[in-house]
């Protein structure tokens, strides 16, 4: 009798809509190159490795919640105050995230400073509440959240990996490069330390992206006519 | 006097919200495509960044923070972990409010900034002021002119913002880079601008 539960139950969690909604976030449809949810912390918390992770893990956990506990109660919500209803949830959800970091890990929480609240407003999170998890069982909607937290973490992961190992030679706080400061050959680009650089990076990464998934790429909205490529094209 | 004014210069240059804290990025991106209607946006949260970080301000202040109560006779009590909550309700319940007002006095400019109003309540820039002022202890005057100087820093960064994507509609852009990819590096190089105002000491 219990195994046929337990078979159940994985075909449940394996089914074929899981698996899409666990894949899809990761390239096809990333939350932050292609839907443009969630930037802010995205460019905020990157300089170092450790905080980044931080930020992914908390960021997937409150959606991957947030969305399972909209999703339990959606047929419940009155449509005209479901922003609030919504918020209040993640809300409620990132003050525990919050006062979890700040009794586990009171560094990292101070280096977050306000971007751990920020996750209150991160779209992404209330992004797949209205968009996915209104309309969807808790199961399903928890994975979502994981799938798409997972896409933002991926983008996080990439950009801190450059800012850091670039910018200070160090990953994760162990030595990569050794720093000419102390005898090696590394310069450190402190660019990379500074804001501007994440956009640039994000920048790059959405350039490849749709380089190598040309179906990502925008409408045009003027399309410059050859003639415009003659000589001495001065404008 | 001085204290305010260099307060606000910091607000709205140095520690511009949009392009050095990168908050509102979502809005910043999806709604500068044309200078106009970034501008109606920038008003929009100004005025509400100018009303909820006052707000929030007082009830922190008179509410939340450790012993604030205590001129209710309730005596060490620290409420300071319901902020975010407190915050997110009053900015939700403020930007509904605003709304209601402007649409039965100010017909005209609620239909100016009627469409901008509901995409603010979720604008990182409006929460990341106030949370900023609890972290930084503003007291009510500096906050009055954090709100200010921070809504009128990051209305100044959409607009020159969509300044430049008008023009930039018109250049060769190598195809996976249009729209998306070239807005983040036009944006990387307008902070970049931003930085040369962080030497300056006030």
């Amino acid at each position: 009798m219990s195994a046929v539960i337990n078979d159940g139950l994985k075909n449940k969690i394996l089914n074929e809509e899981t698996k899409k909604v666990l894949i899809t976030p990761l390239v096809n449809d990333n939350p932050i190159t292609l839907q443009v949810l969630g930037i802010c912390s995205a460019l905020a918390v990157t300089s170092q490795m450790s905080t980044s992770l931080i930020m992914a893990l908390a960021l997937t956990l409150v959606t991957a919640f947030s969305s399972a506990a909209i999703s339990a109660i959606r047929n419940h919500i009155p449509s005209s105050i479901r922003i609030i209803v919504q918020m209040t949830i993640i809300a409620s959800l990132v003050i525990v995230v919050d006062q979890i970091l700040k009794a586990v890990a009171y560094d990292v929480s101070k280096q977050l400073s306000v971007f751990v609240g920020l996750i209150i407003t991160n779209c992404i999170v209330m992004g797949r509440a209205e968009g996915y998890a209104m309309k969807n069982p808790p199961l399903e909607s928890f994975m979502d959240g994981i799938g798409n937290g997972a896409g933002y973490s991926l983008i996080l992961i990439i950009v801190a990996f450059f800012r850091e190992t670039l910018g200070s030679g160090k990953l994760l706080g162990f030595e990569v490069f050794k720093l000419t400061k102390d005898g090696g050959w590394y310069d450190p680009n402190g660019l990379m330390l500074l804001p501007p650089s994440a956009f640039f990076i994000i920048g790059l990464i959405i350039w490849s992206v749709r380089q190598w998934k040309p179906e990502q790429r925008e409408k045009i909205d003027f399309k410059i006519m050859d003639i415009a490529h003659g000589e001495g094209g001065h404008h | 006097m001085e204290a305010y004014v260099s307060l606000f210069v910091k607000a709205v240059f140095i520690e511009n919200l949009a392009l050095s804290f990168f908050l509102g990025m979502c809005t910043f991106i999806a709604v500068s495509k044309k200078i106009s209607t970034a501008m109606g946006l920038g008003i929009a949260v100004m005025i509400v960044q100018a009303i909820t970080v006052p707000a929030n301000n007082f009830v922190y202040h008179a509410l939340l923070q450790e012993d604030a109560l205590s001129w209710m006779g309730i005596k060490g009590v620290d409420l300071s972990f319901l902020a975010l909550l407190s915050c997110i309700g009053m900015i939700a319940a403020l930007v509904q409010i605003l709304e209601m007002v402007l649409d039965k006095f100010f017909p005209a400019l609620y239909f100016a900034l009627g469409i901008f109003l509901p995409l603010i309540t979720v604008n990182c820039a409006i929460l990341g002021g106030s949370l900023f002022m609890i972290e930084r202890d503003y007291n009510f005057g500096e906050s009055v002119t954090y709100g200010i100087g921070s809504g009128l820093g990051w209305a100044l960064a959409i607009t020159v913002m969509a300044g430049v994507r008008e023009k930039l509609k018109y250049s060769d852009i190598p195809a996976g880079l249009q729209g998306l990819g070239i807005t983040f590096i036009t944006a990387g190089l307008m902070s970049l601008g931003f930085m040369a105002f962080s030497g300056i000491q006030l």
